[in-house]
């Protein structure tokens, strides 16, 4: 089964080009046949390979590899168009093509109304391909071209009602945002490929051990670089700016772009160069401090939004976090595996918002909504466990096993802290007032807009597969002490360093994670106590807490501390070298001669005497020189 | 002798700077040939006393050459001139500027 692998890949490509070219002459049902069928086979053959590559596991350390082509083969470099299937990229692509094709049925009725069908299937399909060549390409080059075809997609499916300029606007942002990260990547790639003399990433990682002693500043370098990368893909500080406006989009496109696949890319490329990191300290340490500055950041600003879709785009940033985190302490597999159960209930909950939206006629305003818990009691449901697993309520919900998981290893791990796991435990509370925030001004309190359409079984189903994804999802890794083996850090080990604990801290594992719980499960009945009681509004009327208000609301000013220090310079710049400065040379020459030429043409005029004496002044000054010089 | 040839080659230049005027001056396409007539012939003046002061054949062989191409020249000009006055009805040069050469 595993020589299908390069199928995975392939489908949806041969789809989203199919639809590119005979789209608009297929009739709508054929349509999404196409673009939800492809992902769907895609999903399909994915299980049957995962099956049978765990059929391998007598042989431990069992990865398979399948060259198509070569790509190009100049002067010793010569990667290949080869994938790469071991037990990271296998959890990957599985979770992918499952919520892809999730997402790409819930789109076949979402999306119907919409005038450019079969560009949106077309666009989607290309970035469900181009995703996947990301995870399985076996070279950093290949990798590197589905990292920027990925961006491509992002860039135009923000953009997919063009027709509004500022959806245009959040496109463009998002694509130069993440053009910062993906420059350093490339830069990365450079001297990966000066240094250790190859691009496939298995090399790499055995070249760069060999040849690059721990701690030495290349290693540094590049760690720092492709961290950099990871960055501006996974939307974490300092540039996350992008990811809220990127929910000018469709719904369906963030729930599948910007919460599930594309912004944990750089969770995965940071597992997949763990080797780099492991080499240097300082560059793993930063991923920590990054990911737990961004969780809190990220929570503050998520809790004021009003725009239903924006909590959950700061919510996605702030878990991202909290998978980075995970990284920099060493605990590879925990990112993982959130990346797996946020991919599940973050999906669900944009879903479930899009269904809500779309109910109440493109409301984005929670403010404006209220009340929707008896008239959609479908998407309530479904969403509540969503909010749930977003908010680790203990026990029952998948999210809580990935971010105990993740809390708890922030603490005890050897490149652990008390501050670190301090803010993880502080987000957590952030996390659960902002996901009940939502839930509770959407589905409860008075009914402020009637839903007009009840979503049908396309739209359902997705939701409803979600939600047990979203329970069952922390199934695969139960902890020893709920009586479970942690098959997936198990499985995941055999491509990821083991995690390192602490000595002295690996003690009270139990009571951190009560604690865990009870923070959570606090969160959520704090705000429903200030929602009730009318304190939230109270709060949120005193001048002080407004000024704050309008602080987090603006993502910390991040994006007019942006402004102010790059984009207006900037565009200053621009407007000074409007007619290109260096350009002023050449049209001073050009001007020069033309002014000589007319300088010239007054002396052709055609009098006989003018030319005598210009003859005459020319041979005196000739005589003159000769005589004087 | 070389007194002499000094006040020939003074006597050389006004006679070509009063050509050269002369030139500049009128508008005349007739007095312009006069002129330059009196520029060849002040440069064969030149020549003839340089050669008389070196006691060399070599100014005179240049004298009899511009006299020659002077007759040259006046041949072919005489002849524009004609067609001048033939096609334009003027003489004055500075009307005759449509060519513009």
């Amino acid at each position: 089964m595993l020589e299908l692998l390069w199928i995975i890949p392939a489908l949806p490509f041969a789809g989203s080009l199919f639809l590119a070219l005979l789209g608009r002459k297929l009739p709508r049902r054929a349509i999404a046949c196409l673009g939800a069928g492809s992902v769907g086979i895609c999903a399909l053959l994915t299980g049957l390979v995962a099956i049978s590559f765990i059929g391998h596991t007598s042989s431990h350390s069992f990865t398979y590899t399948q060259t198509l082509w070569s790509w190009l083969d100049v002067a010793g470099f010569g990667p290949s168009v080869s994938l790469h299937l071991d037990a990271l990229s296998l959890v990957m692509i599985l979770v992918i093509t499952l919520v892809s094709f999730l997402i790409h049925l819930y789109s076949t009725e979402f999306m119907i109304g919409d005038a450019d069908y079969s560009r949106f299937f077309a666009q989607m399909n290309l970035f469900v391909g181009s995703m996947l060549t990301l995870v399985l390409a076996d070279n950093f080059l290949l990798l590197y071209l589905g990292w920027e075809g990925v961006g491509l997609c992002s860039y135009l499916l923000i953009g997919f009602w063009y027709g509004e300029p500022q959806n245009g606007y959040a496109a463009r942002k998002a694509f130069i945002v993440t053009r910062v990260g993906d420059t350093a990547l490339a830069i990365a790639l450079f001297i990966i490929f000066t240094h250790l003399g190859t691009l496939r990433i298995g090399e790499v990682m055995l070249a760069a051990r060999d040849t690059w002693p721990a701690g030495s500043p290349i290693a540094t370098v590049t760690a720092l670089l492709l961290l950099a990368g990871a960055v501006g893909k996974s939307a974490q500080l300092p540039l996350q700016t992008w990811l809220p406006d990127a929910m000018a989009g469709p719904t369906p496109v963030s729930a599948l772009i910007h919460a599930a696949t594309m912004v944990t890319a750089g969770v995965y490329l940071i597992a997949r160069t763990n080797v780099l990191f492991m080499l240097s300290p300082a560059a793993l340490t930063a991923v920590a401090v990054i990911g737990a500055a961004t969780l809190v950041v990220a929570g503050f600003s998520g809790l004021v939004q009003h725009d239903i879709k924006r909590v959950l785009a700061y919510s996605t940033i702030s878990q991202i976090g909290y998978m980075f985190l995970a990284l920099g302490v060493g605990a590879w597999s925990a990112a993982i595996f959130h990346f797996m159960t946020h991919a599940f209930f973050k999906a669900l909950l944009f879903l479930g918002a899009g269904c809500v939206i779309a109910a109440t006629d493109g409301e984005h305003d929670m403010f404006k909504m209220g009340g929707l818990r008896k008239q959609m009691p479908l998407v309530f449901w479904t969403f509540l466990i969503g909010a749930c697993s977003l908010s680790a309520v203990p026990l029952i919900t998948a999210g809580f096993y990935s971010k105990d998981l993740i809390i708890w290893k922030a603490y005890c791990s050897a490149r652990g802290s008390v501050w670190l796991w301090a803010a993880a435990i502080f987000g957590s509370l952030l996390t659960s007032m902002y996901t009940f925030r939502m839930v509770l001004l959407t589905f409860f309190g008075p009914l402020r807009k009637n839903a007009t359409k009840r979503p049908g079984w396309p739209m359902s189903l997705p939701l409803v597969v979600l939600a047990v994804l979203s329970i069952a999802g922390g199934l695969v890794d139960l902890p020893k002490n709920f009586g479970g083996g942690s098959a997936l850090t198990k499985f995941l080990t055999r491509d990821l360093p083991s995690f390192v604990t602490a000595p002295g801290r690996a003690v009270h594992q139990g009571m951190f994670g009560v604690f865990a719980a009870c923070v959570s499960l606090g969160g959520i009945l704090l705000i429903e106590l200030l929602m009730r009681s009318r304190m939230y509004e109270k709060i949120s009327e005193s001048p002080r807490a407004k000024a704050l208000h309008s602080f987090w609301f603006s993502g910390w000013g991040f994006d007019r501390l942006y402004d102010l220090v790059l984009v207006s310079p900037y565009a200053m710049l621009a407007r000074i070298n409007r007619d290109d400065v260096i350009d002023y040379f050449y049209t001073g020459l050009s001007r020069l001669s033309r002014q000589g030429w007319r300088g010239l043409c007054a002396t052709e005029n055609g009098r006989v005497r003018s030319f005598v004496l210009g003859i005459a002044l020319g041979a005196a000054i000739i005589i003159g020189l000769a005589v004087f010089l | 002798m070389t007194r002499i040839v000094g006040h020939v080659l003074i006597l050389a230049a006004v006679l070509f700077f009063l050509g050269l005027i002369g030139v500049l001056v009128r508008r005349n396409i007739v007095f312009m040939l006069l002129s330059i007539e009196i520029m060849f012939n002040a440069a064969g003046l030149a020549f003839v006393a340089a050669g008389a002061r070196w006691a060399k054949p070599d100014g005179q062989i240049m004298f009899i050459f511009i006299v020659s191409m002077a007759a040259a020249e006046v041949s072919v000009a005489l002849a524009l001139v004609l067609q001048m006055h033939h096609r334009l009805k003027i003489l004055d040069t500075d009307a005759a500027k449509s060519l513009r050469g």
